[in-house]
């Protein structure tokens, strides 16, 4: 039983490291680098806040 | 002016906008910061502090028990106060940036990244040796490879942290929970007042057994105490994905620390009252996980398999908020640009600083399987230990330059300064105890900072925009 816990082990480390790293470079290429670099410290409950008021 | 800055107000926090397009979800509450600060200390509990009856016996492990107890109650109100009123990620890092400067911060930044990651390296080194035990309880014929058991422990928590701060902390508080309530279940199972309790503390506690090594060991055995708390420090790092920064923060900070002071007792008491300090305080070739063999003492089945659980959850608990702690730090030193601004990214749909989490995996990896445990531990523990340095600096100059009434704390911690004092004494008591154990790693290690602190210094320094750093409305500090 080991043996095949141990293959199921390595096949899942590899699923989420490829969906990680699959995801990071549909982000990178979809977003613009302003976009995504654009957050300032103490900037999120404004965001928050007009989110609500929109809603 | 107090108005600006005031962030108990519920109706603003005194932050404008300053183009953010993207940023950290403000969704988590004083459970999640809890199970944040609980959930990466718990660990301690269930392995390792036991070495510090190996230094000293069981009377000495509890000296510094209560020891350590009192230095992370000072760190914990320290930090209350202080992160309360800077509810951006970063932590203690944040807080050395407006309060003390570029190259403390820069410092600080790094003792919590390595500290973190360090953590997280052990735990999934630990949590790689905890299976192989169940494969051997199980009759596993072959000796297991650990390796794809700790690839899998850091892979499958980085995902988890890639994919929201929601989801990943609270996982954390169910298995944290479950672990905090293994260590009440034995602790009543074993019923202590009851006459036939199977607890010997008169007999494993007397004679010889009582202080082998004298007080010189009660001094040793302090390095290990850090153990019962280290990393409870780590609830600031929520500071900008709580939904209320000034009650959460504190409420959940708090309620942690005093969660650990009943856990680290309550261990102790178990451990010591089944298992002999020979065996106790051998944690390679001995108790490795002492709870887990004061369970196996009872004989109970049901206490076994429950603290083994408790094992396997508080072991995941901890490298989980490792790797949530060490990305914000890692993400607020590359948003400043005391990094490359690249690390400084939010997802755009998840919210959470993935360049930071995913640059973050391979250096955990590298270290879990090509580094000892106890190196690694140990790197862990003095990164730790340079911060708490920080912490009363930080907090006297926070009260001097910004006085009570100039702004409005979340908490108030009393007594200051002796808090602050109190920790400068007991962090310089334990720098001596690591310099007994491990002198050559804390000369190594401070020589590593010295020589980045040069780089950041003379090279880096010049990409950080002063200006941009500094959005919190904060008032010019008193004396500027």
């Amino acid at each position: 039983m080991w043996p095949m816990i141990e293959t199921g082990a390595w096949v899942l480390s590899g699923l989420f490291a490829l969906h990680m790293v699959w995801d990071w470079y549909k982000t990178d290429t979809t977003y613009s680098e302003d976009v995504l670099t654009s957050s300032r410290e103490g900037e999120i409950e404004a965001m928050v806040e007009q989110h609500k008021l929109n809603g | 002016m107090m108005a600006n800055t005031d962030i108990t107000s519920k109706t603003m926090d005194g932050m404008g906008p300053h183009g953010t397009k993207v940023g950290l979800l403000r969704v988590l509450g004083p459970a999640h910061v809890w199970a944040l600060g609980v959930g990466i200390v718990l660990v301690g509990e269930y392995m390792g502090w036991n070495f510090a009856v190996g230094k000293g016996g069981a009377y000495a492990a509890l000296i510094a028990c209560w020891f350590a107890g009192i230095l992370y109650s000072c760190v914990a109100m320290i930090d209350s106060e202080v992160t309360s009123t800077v509810a951006a990620a970063g932590g203690q890092y944040t807080q050395a940036k407006h309060i003390v400067g570029p190259l403390m911060a820069f410092n600080v930044g790094l003792y919590l990244v390595f500290a973190y990651t360090m953590l997280e390296a052990g735990n999934a080194i630990t949590l790689g040796y905890l299976i192989s035990v169940a494969a051997d309880m199980t009759g596993a014929t072959e000796p297991l490879d650990q390796r794809p058991f700790i690839i899998l422990a850091i892979m499958f928590l980085a995902w988890l942290n890639y994919r929201g701060v929601l989801a990943t902390l609270t996982f954390n508080l169910i298995i944290t929970a479950f672990a905090f309530c293994a260590i009440l279940v034995l602790f009543f199972a074993s019923a202590p007042w009851s006459e036939g309790s199977m607890l010997a503390h008169g007999e494993l506690m007397s004679g010889q057994a009582a202080l082998p090594y004298g007080w010189l060991g009660v001094l040793a055995a302090m390095h290990f105490g850090l153990w019962f708390y280290l990393g409870i420090e780590g609830t600031t790092q929520a500071a900008e994905e709580v939904r209320s920064p000034a009650r959460a923060l504190p409420f959940g900070t708090l309620a942690g620390i005093m969660t650990l002071l009943i856990a680290a007792t309550l261990t102790w008491y178990i451990c010591v009252g089944y298992l002999p300090w020979e065996y106790l305080g051998d944690g390679v070739n001995g108790a490795v996980a002492p709870l887990f063999s004061a369970a196996q003492m009872t004989g109970s089945d049901a206490l076994i398999i429950i603290l083994g659980f408790g094992t396997l959850f508080a072991t995941l608990a901890s490298a989980n908020g490792c790797i949530n702690d060490a990305s914000r730090a890692w993400f607020s030193m590359g948003r400043d640009h005391y990094l490359p601004q690249w690390f400084g990214a939010v997802h755009p749909q998840y919210r959470t600083p993935y360049r930071s989490i995913i640059f973050l995996v391979p250096i955990a990896l590298i270290f879990a399987l090509g580094a000892p445990l106890d190196q690694v531990i140990t790197f862990s523990i003095l990164s730790g230990l340079l911060g708490y340095t920080f912490m009363p600096i930080n907090v006297i100059l926070f009260r001097r330059k910004w006085p009570l009434d100039t702004i409005k704390r979340g908490y108030e911690h009393p007594f200051h300064p002796i808090p602050a004092i109190l920790l400068i004494a007991l962090c310089s008591v334990t720098y001596f105890a690591v310099f007994l154990g491990y002198g050559t790693q804390l000369i190594a290690m401070v020589s590593f900072y010295i020589v980045v602190s040069l780089w950041f210094h003379f090279w880096r320094y010049r990409f950080v925009k002063r200006a941009d750093q500094f959005t919190m409305p904060w008032p010019k500090p008193r004396g500027y």
